[in-house]
């Protein structure tokens, strides 16, 4: 059987940071992925604003991934595309398959998952009415326009307001199709700010807050669907339904995290990401196996994937070469409470930091004029006044080697969203 | 006197701009927390832009399209006329990331280029 130092799972920005930081560090590495090109799904992100963190300029995603996929050829690291990942073995061994080779095994002395996120399909939304064709999911119909160079229909109606489906409502109208409206069940957008703005209020598409979809109409081809107003419970209330005629029903309503190799493996889910539980590493609960990017939790900027990519890669590569050691000295649990749903990472060794640790979290609610605190079992370290903190937007902390240092006993770590 | 109402886009906060114009000269904006809002509001009401991205047809290649983008911002009222040109013209294999597809694209002084290689 063939062995590689670190077998890396998909070949997105995820992989591709990971790839670099990797072999920077001294080590072998393989790329296998399932489309025919590198880059993922930045190369249907064909809008511009990408970047503005790491290159501090607003590229588009085609752009953005090139810039990685440049840096992984210049290294001459090993690639195979068209590959489709089987299985993930829990010591590593890793089945898969392609044209040229048919199946094969790699043992693998690290693994990093980056396998990224799908959308979550009509099926899981729960959306009455009949199952015509014209439903796409937001990113099938970028897909669509941005790749094959097909447009899914003319008059469009966009349940959810995640950015994919604020990117398409602009996309579709700038290639003619009438956008009538888009329709949001929670009384916030998910969107990023400027999304709504540039791509909704720029031509003059309505988004209908606490509105959702209640029907749909059309046997072979969607012909309309009605809309209604949600209450707080989140259900319609009846006499606000107002009907569309469309061809087109978009749906933008939320990312899942793409884990059925995690979980074969024996990798333990957090239920809140939907990822992997990680350590201060990045390294999952089965030694040796990684994972970075959207398939550990859904990110909002890919500038923030490729930072934690690049250290995903590096600490599996440390732990190929045997720099860091197995007895975990102390492990501190990170725990999310209060308006906190969830932290990345939930555990952390302080022996295994190098000067830093970056723990990213997302909100449950919008908050204004609110506080982040920091924890140390029953003391509060920092305390820091944010003007908002939606669930749209990522949110981190940083803690120092230094201030773990200080706190030789400490057990929990917990992060909480305070009113004062 | 005409009352325009911005969102601002510079942060999370999304800060509900009004803007009082007089003949296109701005008489009074409120609602900004930061100078970031104040420039934002002036920039929209009186030269607002945007990069316009696409797709372009490709021939005698692989792939079909390509995807591209105004080099540089451009002024939003002619958002739709690139558009038409864009969907009017047609790459010829290879497209090499960054080429010109379209120079000087209706007329704004600035070129469309390819935001992608394609072979």
């Amino acid at each position: 059987m063939r062995k590689i130092d670190i077998v890396i799972i998909g070949g997105g920005p995820a992989g591709l940071a990971a790839a670099v930081a990797a072999y920077d560090s001294g080590v072998d590495v393989l790329i296998l992925e399932r489309d025919e090109q590198l880059g993922g799904i930045l190369n249907q992100c064909i809008h511009n604003g990408f970047g503005l963190h790491t290159f501090k300029e607003e590229l588009t995603g085609p752009e953005y991934a090139y810039r990685y996929i440049r840096q992984v050829s210049h290294r001459q690291i090993d690639i195979r595309l068209n590959t489709m990942v089987m299985d993930i073995s829990p010591d590593r061994v890793v089945t898969a398959m392609n044209r040229e080779e048919g199946m094969f095994q790699i043992q693998a002395k690290a693994v990093i998952l980056a396998m990224g996120c799908r959308e979550r399909p009509r099926g899981a939304l729960n959306i009455p009415g009949y199952r015509p064709a014209g439903i796409f999911s937001a990113g099938t119909a970028q897909r669509l326009v941005n790749i094959e160079g097909y447009m899914p229909g003319k008059e469009v109606v966009i349940l959810g307001s995640g950015d994919i489906g604020l990117i398409m409502a602009r996309r579709m109208t700038l290639e003619g199709a009438k956008v009538k409206l888009v329709a949001e069940l929670m009384p916030y957008s998910g969107g990023l700010k400027r999304n709504i703005v540039q791509c909704l209020d720029d031509f003059d598409i309505p988004l209908r807050l606490s509105h959702t979809v209640v029907d749909i109409e059309g046997k072979e081809h969607i012909t309309a669907v009605t809309i209604a107003e949600v209450g707080a419970d989140r259900k319609p209330i009846r006499g606000t339904e107002e009907r569309y005629t469309c061809d087109t029903l978009l749906l933008s309503c939320g990312l899942i995290p793409e884990n059925e190799l995690s979980t074969a493996a024996g990798v333990t889910l957090s239920p809140i990401t939907g990822g992997p539980v990680v350590n201060e590493s990045l390294e999952t609960d089965i030694e040796g196996v990684f994972a970075c990017g959207n398939v550990l939790h859904v990110h909002d900027l890919v500038d923030y994937v490729s930072e934690e990519a690049a250290k995903a890669g590096q600490t599996a590569a440390w732990y190929v070469r045997g720099e860091f050691s197995r007895d975990r000295g102390r492990e501190i649990a990170l725990k999310a409470e209060d308006g906190v749903r969830y932290t990345v990472p939930a555990t952390l060794d302080p022996n295994r930091i190098e000067d830093k640790l970056t723990v990213r979290f997302r909100v449950g609610d919008v908050y204004k004029d609110a506080y982040v605190s920091v924890y140390f079992d029953d003391a509060r370290i920092t305390h820091k006044k944010k003007r908002v903190i939606a669930p749209g937007e990522m949110e981190q902390i940083i803690l120092t080697r230094k201030q773990l240092d200080e706190y030789p006993d400490l057990r929990t770590i917990t992060i909480k969203v305070e009113r004062e | 006197m005409e009352i325009r109402e911005l969102t601002c886009i510079n942060c999370p906060m999304g800060c509900l701009l009004t803007v009082t114009m007089d003949g296109g000269e701005i008489k009074e904006i409120s609602g900004y927390t930061c100078p970031r809002g104040r420039t934002y509001a002036e920039k929209e009401v009186t030269n607002p832009t945007r990069i316009v991205t696409s797709t372009m047809k490709v021939t005698g290649g692989k792939k079909d399209r390509v995807s591209c983008k105004t080099e540089h911002d451009i002024p939003k009222d002619k958002i739709f006329e690139v558009m038409e040109a864009i969907n009017a013209a047609e790459a010829v294999a290879p497209v090499v990331i960054g080429e010109v597809l379209i120079a000087n694209v209706a007329d704004t002084g600035v070129d469309v280029v390819a935001t992608a290689h394609a072979v």
